[in-house]
């Protein structure tokens, strides 16, 4: 099972929290364009390997904690609040 | 060789010595007119129906691992074509009509079992839910029929009719589906592939895809470059790394979504039937093993077992509707990859690269859909245009706005 450190509660189980996606897709400008809300709404890269991404602490604080979690093992590397850039483990696994 | 019942007999008189393998094992030739990547249900059934349907025969399907390793043999086995927007109605509906006749099609056993789907509900408001949803089923020619609990109490006794939280109102069934013996379905449609001539070349995974000029000309794979005219991608569950290869982006991400099967017991359920206040569906195999799951795990993930919550959560759903599940020991569990498409539907289309096809997305609900998505997609394939049938299921509907959300939930794959 994920165990996730939040930064508010400390180290919990995954039950407690809901997962929100990708974490890496940022809100384009509004006169950005349609081809940028576009991808920012549906594309996703997807990658099988380190993958930045949304939980809710929906059990807990119900704070929004970022992770830096592994889609082909389930390790997590590192967590964080949303405005921290977090490091991401450069060797991606062969799809 | 043609099975039959002189067959067995004769063969049983032999000892079973002379039963000849089903495909061939072929080294890679240096071109295919159509080369498949991903000898899953959906690769197969479409070269299946690209030699039988339109006489392209010089194909060949490249695995990466082997032949029902991936999630044809990891679902659970149902078939059904209840769905309620047209395009989908209409496309799972040419499924049912296939599988109907697939035994007889292909000369081989998959074990197809109309024994009918039972979707419950336990408020008012479903209930007119799913009145409409049998409504449109029956308006596009699907069989859908509503059961009262009296009904429900004959045809399922072992349900608990009066849960204090979720007590059973009803349930729509669709008489005509059931489930189907997955992994035979892989072996069925790779025997009769390589009946007509179209090489089945395991263990060799594919490494990239060469496009020069626009065009798709062959792949690089571990057993090297093969070209070809036409490439046709079907591996859903890593669609995105494989389509990456090509610079294609799409509205994909990868889950795990995990089932069960209980020990062996005596017959207990002769239906399928689904929860309809959680996610969970369960029917019992020929071997007497209860065969159950529920909801995606959650995130995305590209493990091929999931977590500990989730198992709970499928256990806890399959407690409120039976509650004598919880006497029932788990014998094997396992997670499969899927591909979640940001609107529940599929793709079977052309991609925006001459020579190149697309077909994921599939969901949870890949396994129904296998002889149609092969059929559709060896058609698009073959006239390098989609059938009516599965025109609908392209990548620029997210652009369009033409959207295909059955469930109504938008662009969030983890909940749909
Ligand atoms: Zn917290």
């Amino acid at each position: 099972m994920h165990q996730i450190d939040c930064p508010w509660c400390g180290v919990r189980d995954e039950a407690e929290f809901q997962y929100q996606g990708d974490a890496s897709v940022t809100r384009p400008d509004p006169d950005a364009g349609e081809d940028d809300f576009f991808s920012y709404v549906y594309v996703r890269d997807n990658p099988k390997g380190w993958h930045t991404e949304w939980w809710h602490h929906n059990g807990g604080c119900r704070q929004w904690v970022k992770v830096v979690r592994n889609t082909a093992t389930h390790e997590i590397h590192a967590t964080g609040l949303p405005r921290d850039g977090l490091p991401v483990p450069q060797a991606r696994l062969k799809p | 060789m043609r099975y039959s019942a002189f067959s067995i007999l004769w063969q049983g008189l032999k000892g079973h010595s002379g039963w000849p393998r089903m495909w061939r094992d072929p080294v890679p030739k240096d071109h295919y007119d159509v080369i498949i990547i991903g000898g899953g249900g959906h690769g197969l059934a479409t070269a299946y129906y690209l030699a039988k349907e339109h006489g392209v025969t010089n194909i060949a399907v490249i695995e990466k691992g082997w032949i029902g390793g991936g999630n044809v043999g990891r679902n659970t086995t149902i078939v059904r074509s209840n769905y309620m927007l047209p395009a989908n109605t209409h496309f799972y509906e040419k499924s049912m009509q296939l599988w109907e006749g697939l035994e007889q099609d292909l000369n081989f056993n998959v074990m197809v079992s109309q024994r009918g789907i039972i979707n419950l509900f336990h408020s008012d408001p479903q209930r007119d839910a799913m009145a409409r949803r049998g409504n449109a089923m029956r308006l596009a020619g699907v069989d859908a029929e509503m059961l009262t609990p009296a009904q429900l109490k004959k045809r399922v006794p072992i349900l608990d009719f009066d849960n204090a939280r979720f007590p059973i109102r009803g349930g729509l069934t669709q008489p005509r589906g059931g489930t189907v013996r997955h992994d035979a379905v892989a072996w069925g449609y790779a025997r009769g592939a390589d009946m007509r001539g179209v090489d089945i070349i395991q263990n060799c995974e594919v490494q990239d895809i060469r496009i020069e000029g626009g065009r798709a000309v062959g792949v690089e794979t571990s057993k090297g470059f093969i070209s070809a005219d036409k490439v046709a991608m079907a591996v859903a569950g890593h669609t995105s790394a494989v389509a990456k290869m090509a610079g294609i982006e799409l509205p994909v991400e990868s889950h795990v979504l995990q089932a069960f099967v209980s020990e062996g017991i005596k017959p207990l359920i002769d239906t399928v039937v689904t929860f309809g206040a959680g996610h969970f569906y369960i029917s019992q195999s020929d071997k007497g093993g209860l065969v159950y799951g529920g909801d995606l795990d959650g995130y995305n993930s590209y493990a091929q077992r999931g977590n500990m919550p989730m198992m709970e959560h499928v256990m806890a759903g399959g407690m409120a509707i039976m509650p004598t599940l919880g006497r029932v020991r788990l014998l094997r569990h396992w997670g499969g990859i899927m591909d979640m498409s940001f609107d529940g539907s599929p793709f079977i289309c052309k991609t925006g690269i001459g020579g190149l096809y697309l077909n994921g997305g599939w969901c949870y609900g890949g396994f129904k859909a296998t002889p149609a998505s092969g059929w559709c997609y060896a058609h698009t394939i073959a006239k390098d245009e989609p059938h009516k049938l599965n025109a609908a299921f392209t990548i620029e509907r997210f652009r369009e706005g033409r959207m295909l959300d059955e469930k109504g939930v938008g662009p969030n794959p983890w909940i749909q």
